[in-house]
């Protein structure tokens, strides 16, 4: 796909959308800032309150939620190449799965904070390994079989998720609720998604003309000149990483990976040098407004992030389906 | 780009325990139009993805140019010779100029864009294929007929100096059956191109191959040039079917039964 004549017209919008976003969800709260105040804490310029306010409560958060809906929404796009399938989302193949039982199991044994990410993580990466060895099996690696064996092993740690939703104390039942349908209020501290965002987003990209040409089915990619089997691995363990990173972080928030690559082929094509990034940034910005939403519309109580995700996502995603006329 | 050199030696392919091929030897010289016949399931299209350099022969080699494929990157193979699927899988939704731009790919450096000669050769291609005027529209929306000559406008565009081509008359209609060999005959006979071709149909093999390998699906092969080996014996057992020979327009025309 030759360069469009605005080449950057679309990353100037999606930049604008993600910087908005930003500011909103610093000013936002239940100590509302304006932009004069937010300016003055993010300077250092201003009382401790607002300073201590933005810099040690909001802006972690933020940061997290940007980095989390960046990851899930290039996993997602990674995983519809690798399936050539425009239902795939980053949870497709279990990844979710595991992590929900690892992490509903740390929450099961009382124990609360990092663990709960640590759990997740580990449950995440197990079951992307267990999915992986399995769909080589014996014959070759088919999109299908992998698809397969993902719904197989996703649907085994669905029935451990009610196993241990069941056997749960009414105490321990709550955050576990909280946590499958997607949240940022455990985490605290420092993140692990941004780094890993930025260095995934910039090893990614120098093979986006690969992943547009492994679009079109791996044999013709393979007929074309590209080492297939070492590039979807690579995909398979990239979008699986990123998944886990993003759900360790803020439980199982879904629609983001799913309905944000198809945003941006509506709009912005289905060239994945330009997919890439804006996955990152419409990602980013899409949860990091429902984040904001999540913490102020029913404040002091906090909503599941992943619920206003799908508030904002559906009817956004819907019209656009709608209104297409492009290829899909 | 100036035509290919495919050579194999002593070639061995086998596909579920059922012999291809056995120590075929194999010459294309520039300008070649090889037609291979075979019945269902005899392994045209295990034998072509051989040649292509995707399957791995039992034994023997594949040679592009002189060099032994299995030791070029596959980028070079893709540069040289441009393999046309029976049945490409849809993949994900794109538009028609997209699809063929696609062929462009083993020619751009790793960081490059398609620049607007890319884009010029790939609407040649479609424009080769009558596809033109039909850049925007989605790969999907195209009927059966149109979406195999987008194919064949992908394969154009990736101009390769061999074309490997499987069933490329399936679905076309007459008009552009004829059209597609004419272009390849261009595309031989000006450029020095070679093409080989896996085709059902005996008459377009008459009219268009140079020289012609039959496939009996037990191993065996019979090669030679078109005019030497297609004659009704041969192709009787070939196809376990009777095929008989008309004098046709100077020519011979062959019918079934």
């Amino acid at each position: 796909m030759p360069r469009p004549r605005l080449p950057l017209a679309w990353l100037v919008v999606l930049l604008l959308l993600a910087a908005a976003a930003f500011l909103a969800s610093l000013a936002i709260g239940s100590a509302p800032l304006s932009l004069g105040q937010l300016a003055d804490a993010l300077g250092g310029h201003a009382d401790p309150l607002p300073t201590t306010l933005v810099m040690e409560l909001r802006l972690p958060r933020s940061v997290n939620a940007f980095a989390v809906g960046g990851l899930l929404a290039l996993a997602g796009g990674l995983m519809q190449v690798l399936l050539r399938n425009p239902l795939a989302d980053p949870y497709i193949l279990g990844v979710s799965g595991g992590a929900a039982v690892g992490a509903l199991g740390t929450l099961l044994a009382g124990l609360a904070g990092l663990w709960i990410n640590g759990g997740a993580f580990l449950g995440a990466l197990f079951s992307t390994l267990v999915v992986f060895a399995l769909s080589h099996g014996r014959g070759g690696w088919t999109p299908t079989r992998l698809l397969l064996t993902g719904i197989a092993v996703a649907a085994g740690w669905g029935a451990a998720i009610s196993l241990m939703l069941v056997l749960g104390s009414d105490a321990s039942l709550h955050s576990m609720l909280f946590w499958l349908m997607g949240d940022f209020s455990y985490q605290s501290s420092g993140t692990l998604a941004l780094p890993v965002l930025a260095v995934g987003l910039l090893a990614a990209l120098p093979f986006a003309r690969q992943l547009n040409v492994l679009a079109r089915g791996e044999t013709l990619a393979e007929a074309l000149g590209i080492a297939v089997r070492p590039l979807t691995v690579a995909i398979y363990i990239v979008a699986s990483l990123f998944t886990a990173v993003a759900v360790a972080q803020a439980g199982a928030i879904g629609f983001v990976g799913l309905v944000v690559p198809h945003m941006l082929r509506l709009t912005i094509g289905a060239d994945h040098r330009r997919l890439l990034p804006g996955a990152v940034l419409l990602g980013g910005s899409l949860l990091l407004l429902a984040d904001t939403l999540a913490r102020t519309v029913a404040a002091p109580r906090q909503l599941p992030v992943g619920v206003v995700t799908a508030a904002i996502g559906v009817p956004l995603f819907l019209y656009l389906l709608n209104r297409a006329r492009g290829p899909l | 780009m100036s035509g290919a050199r495919l050579t194999a030696e002593r070639l061995s392919v086998r596909i579920a325990g059922r012999w291809v091929c056995r120590d075929l030897d194999l010459a294309l010289d520039p300008g070649t139009r090889l037609g291979v016949l075979g019945c269902n399931g005899a392994g045209k299209t295990t034998l072509l993805h051989t040649l292509a350099g995707l399957r791995r022969p039992e034994s023997g080699r594949v040679l592009l140019d002189g060099t032994p494929l299995a030791s070029l990157p596959r980028r070079r193979i893709a540069q040289r010779l441009g393999l046309l699927m029976q049945q490409p899988e849809d993949g994900l939704p794109a538009s028609v100029l997209e699809t063929a731009l696609i062929g462009r790919h083993p020619h751009l450096d790793f960081w490059r864009w398609e620049s607007h000669a890319d884009v010029a050769i790939a609407r040649r291609a479609l424009k080769a294929v009558g596809l033109d005027g039909l850049e925007q529209r989605a790969q999907t929306a195209l009927s059966g007929g149109e979406r195999r000559r987008l194919d064949i406008a992908t394969v154009l565009a990736q101009d390769p100096g061999l074309f490997l081509l499987d069933e490329p008359a399936h679905q076309l209609d007459l008009h552009h059956q004829l059209g597609l060999l004419e272009l390849l005959r261009r595309h031989t006979e000006l450029e020095g191109r070679s093409v080989v071709l896996s085709l059902h149909d005996i008459n377009l093999a008459a009219r268009f191959c140079s020289s012609i390998l039959m496939l009996f699906g037990d191993g065996e092969v019979l090669q030679g040039k078109a005019a030497d080996v297609l004659t009704p014996a041969n192709l009787t057992r070939l196809y376990r079917t009777e095929v008989r020979s008309l004098p046709w327009d100077g020519g011979r025309a062959f019918v079934a039964g």
